[in-house]
């Protein structure tokens, strides 16, 4: 009897231990690369001597910031846009049964499942062929596409959760079918709506491959910015900005966890 | 009558913006690739259009393209069995032994670094994992003595890189289908005398092949057509045919080979998730 409360106890250890060792795992990386953005080396030696000197020069790095404003002006529109195009497409989804309604729901699919570079190469090939080019517009083009499939999926788990008994209420005391859009529907999707904006705006601001294929020399984001460095060479000043975009991505999908009520049950 | 033609007017409004944007980003530029895929030349210069199947011949006849496709197959096989390995029992534990506002915390610890930027994690190991980094000076600090442990260039630094971006999904997939086991299924075998092992052999890890298959295609397809992490985790020795892909784009300008090899990569993928499809539906069936 003592052995096995024994071997319970053993196992209970040896799991947590594994959870524990699979978290260091996953954030030993993201705190190293932190830690080295406020040491005073060039070299990334130890030991340790706070700085944060490679911040301050973020600030008088010209393409750095240029390249962070055009992340955040292309990752806004795109939200934008997103949001606005996946929040009706999802009202059709839930509102109206009709014919290819599946088939249009299959092909969210391929935009997520098939890899970027290939979808990023695509892309190069028919833009430069048309005449569309490269540039943040270009880069606008294909976001927008990769988020659209993820806010269709989220507007439409918040309409799935809510069915349609609101709007036929609405309907049923006389409301127009606007008035019924506006002042009923949307404010009970908004939490999914603003879910799906803060997801889309993720997509944006953390697209790398996408990006890559359609900056022109010259123009570019944030990713395609920290690619470069690390394949020219790098400075701690490379550690700062990446930090800087990991918080502000963990901040927003945070957001999004808590809007969209993700993980676990509650 | 009349309701019908609104009906339908409102269904066009509301998805053809969304889809008419996905045709022009998605599905006519994968038509334009597949189209130079089988042209002599690509979009460049005054020429006219030749078709040519010499671009799928090239892979078949060159034998070093053949040995890079496998080595991204194997490379997929890799990072997708460590992370069942590392994966499973992680999802385990927290699926099934730890509750309430603990697991909803530690279960968003692990899917939070997921969704920031891969490129900037990849860095990361770079900083980790070179001679007298983070990695090298932990192991000295435990056993002094050892010679530099140096994985800049590695493969198995690509590994390393890999298995760190894409784990979160395999812990996801299998958590939600560990979620899902109803405890009385658990307690009926236990009292009927079945052993852990039994259990876990016999209704567990069954019950868990619907996560397990989900979370391994989740990672299979992007590992084999990734090429920023090799290139800058692998370095030379970083070649796959992810890499060979970008650099027809970016560096030879030979768009139609590269067009060729995506549709042959595209090709593979299908074929797998053709084969496993029928293994899963049946699963899915019995269970």
């Amino acid at each position: 009897m003592n052995q096995a409360r024994w071997v319970v106890l053993m196992s209970e250890g040896a799991g947590r231990l594994w959870l524990f060792l699979v978290l260091l795992f996953l954030y030993l990386p993201i705190l190293v690369l932190a830690v080295m953005g406020l040491n005073d080396s060039v070299h990334y030696t130890l030991p340790f001597a706070f700085t944060t000197r490679w911040y301050e020069d973020l600030a008088g790095n010209e393409r750095l910031l240029q390249a962070s404003f055009n992340s955040v002006a292309v990752a806004l529109a795109n939200t934008l846009i997103a949001t606005t195009l996946g929040t009706m497409a999802a009202l059709a989804f839930a509102r109206y049964r009709f014919r290819g309604r599946t088939a249009l729901q299959l092909l969210l699919f391929p935009p997520i499942t098939i890899p970027w570079l290939i979808i990023g190469t695509s892309m190069l090939v028919l833009f430069f062929w048309t005449g569309i080019g490269r540039g943040l517009h270009a880069m606008l083009l294909g976001h927008v596409a990769l988020s659209l499939p993820y806010v269709i999926i989220v507007v439409g788990a918040r309409l799935a959760s809510i069915g349609p008994d609101l709007e036929e209420a609405a309907a049923s005391l006389g409301a127009t079918p606007f008035q019924s859009l506006v002042r009923v529907q949307l404010p009970v999707m908004a939490p999914g709506i603003v879910a799906a904006a803060l997801f889309a705006f993720a997509v944006s601001f953390d697209q790398f491959v996408i990006s890559y294929f359609l900056a022109p020399p010259g123009v570019s984001v944030l990713p395609v910015e920290i690619f470069s460095a690390i394949r020219k060479g790098f400075t701690p000043e490379v550690n700062a900005i990446s930090t800087i975009m990991i918080v502000v991505s963990m901040t927003v999908l945070l957001l999004f966890a808590r809007l969209s009520k993700f993980g676990g049950e509650r | 009558m009349r309701i019908e033609t609104r009906r339908r007017w409102a269904i066009a409004w509301l998805t053809g913006p969304a889809y008419l944007w996905l045709a022009v980003t998605i599905f006519l530029p994968l038509s334009a690739m597949l189209y130079f895929s089988f042209q002599k030349k690509g979009p460049f210069g005054r020429h006219a259009s030749e078709f040519s199947l010499k671009h799928y011949e090239a892979f078949f006849t060159k034998g070093y393209l053949q040995d890079l496709m496998w080595r991204s197959l194997e490379m997929g096989f890799h990072v997708t069995g460590l992370c069942i390995l590392i994966g499973f029992p992680a999802a385990y534990w927290l699926a099934r032994r730890i509750h309430g506002r603990w697991r909803e915390a530690l279960f968003l610890l692990i899917v939070l670094p997921f969704w920031s930027n891969a490129l900037v994690r990849v860095f990361s190991w770079t900083i980790v994992l070179r001679p007298d980094g983070v990695l090298d000076r932990a192991v000295h600090l435990v056993i002094p003595g050892l010679p530099t442990i140096d994985l800049t260039d590695s493969y198995a630094a690509i590994i390393i890189g890999l298995v760190h971006s894409y784990l979160p999904y395999m812990i996801l997939t299998c958590f939600l289908s560990l979620q899902a086991i109803d405890e009385s299924l658990l307690e009926a075998a236990r009292s009927l005398g079945a052993r852990s092992w039994t259990i876990l052999g016999r209704i567990i890890l069954p019950l868990a092949v619907p996560g397990l298959a989900a979370g391994s295609i989740l990672i299979f397809v992007p590992v084999i057509g990734s090429f920023f992490e090799p290139r800058l985790l692998g370095g030379p020795k970083g070649t796959v045919i992810g890499t060979v892909i970008e650099e027809q784009f970016t560096v030879v300008s030979n768009w139609p080979l590269g067009g060729a090899l995506s549709f042959i990569l595209l090709a593979i993928v299908l074929l797998i998730l053709a084969v496993s499809a029928p293994v899963l539906k049946n699963h899915m069936r019995t269970t």
